[in-house]
């Protein structure tokens, strides 16, 4: 049954992938993109990892589509037409980098081996004094708060540094008629005009 | 939005729902699914819709741009914060056993307090992300 339900998400996924590919419609393929988050989640959940579908759920298919949605009101809502120009260079290094990933699958581990390097690590451990040492019901936030702190802290730095790009590019509003130059200090911050 | 009333009445539903599930995520992440960077997303989607359907100029008067921004910066500074704090208290950085007396206590309080930390700068991010794009009225042009 889980297995019928993997490959259905999985067919849905591939199919929402063909349509970035053929739709010229900006506005459909965000909608596509936030399907296929939202498609990403679910089989997350089957695979019991509701941390990680939650932020995908939260992040993939809620806040990113919203984002490309106004992204699309500052550029335009179609796609410049396909290139007439031969593809076959682009198409050949598409090809031969998928046919090696997809050898390079048969090597991964079985789903849920219990033999798998990852669960020979680390992880092993975690399970088994997350409770004495962190005293935290949830290990996934064990994990990601105590044991691995700094990797976390560096995940809210480039969130941070992402807003502050964001800041930098298109914080300040720009008037016709103006150059930036005279703007700093002539009160132009797009944060102050309401 | 004036007249469409649908799309007045419903968020003053959902925004309050939105945030409480938010809250509840931020603080509930210990016990169930879910900590700081999803409650952060989830607390910047009742401010995305209130703009969505108001207009950035009203979600910036409901969440002023300057609050925002300090929030960016204090969710980081509270998380590296926490970590000096261990380090002044005699352990590493990020090591919450110091916090309190009773380590597995300290990491209670660690795990709240940089959590909190980590909601507060998803949140602002988010927010600061959708505003800074909506707020444009007119379409970027190529330079």
């Amino acid at each position: 049954m889980i297995d019928l339900i993997d490959m259905v998400l999985l067919l849905i996924m591939i199919a929402v992938a063909l349509g970035f590919v053929f739709i010229r419609n900006l506005f459909a393929i965000v909608m596509l993109s936030g399907i296929f988050s939202l498609t990403a989640a679910t089989l997350y959940v089957v695979m019991d990892a509701v941390d990680v579908a939650f932020t995908e759920a939260a992040v993939g298919a809620g806040i990113a589509t919203v984002l490309g949605i106004v992204a699309l009101s500052l550029t335009g809502k179609t796609d410049e037409a396909p290139s007439t120009r031969s593809n076959i260079g682009p198409f050949l290094v598409t090809m031969l980098t998928g046919t090696i990933l997809i050898n390079a699958t048969f090597d991964m581990p079985n789903y849920g081996d219990p033999e798998a390097p990852i669960h020979q690590h680390v992880a092993p451990r975690y399970i088994q004094q997350s409770g004495d040492e962190i005293g935290v019901p949830n290990i996934v936030t064990s994990v990601l708060a105590s044991y691995r702190g700094y990797d976390t802290l560096g995940e809210v730095v480039v969130v941070f540094t992402a807003a502050c790009g964001v800041l930098a590019l298109l914080g300040r509003r720009r008037r016709p008629g103006r150059r930036p130059k005279e703007k700093i200090g002539a009160g132009a911050d797009a944060e102050t005009r309401q | 939005m004036i007249g469409k009333s649908i799309l007045r009445v419903t968020p003053k539903v959902l925004i309050p729902a939105i945030m409480l599930f938010g809250l509840y995520v931020q603080f509930h992440g210990d016990y169930g699914p879910g900590g700081g960077f999803q409650a952060g997303v989830i607390f910047a989607a009742a401010v995305i819709v209130y703009g969505l359907l108001f207009g950035t100029h009203k979600a910036r008067r409901v969440i002023p741009p300057g609050i925002v921004r300090f929030f960016l910066a204090f969710g980081v500074l509270l998380y590296a914060g926490t970590g000096v704090a261990g380090m002044l208290l005699g352990g590493n950085f990020l090591d919450y056993d110091v916090l309190a007396h009773d380590p597995v206590h300290g990491q209670h309080i660690g795990i709240l307090v940089i959590e909190f930390g980590v909601g507060a700068t998803v949140a602002a991010a988010m927010i600061t992300i959708f505003l800074t794009f909506a707020g444009h009225d007119r379409p970027l042009e190529d330079k």
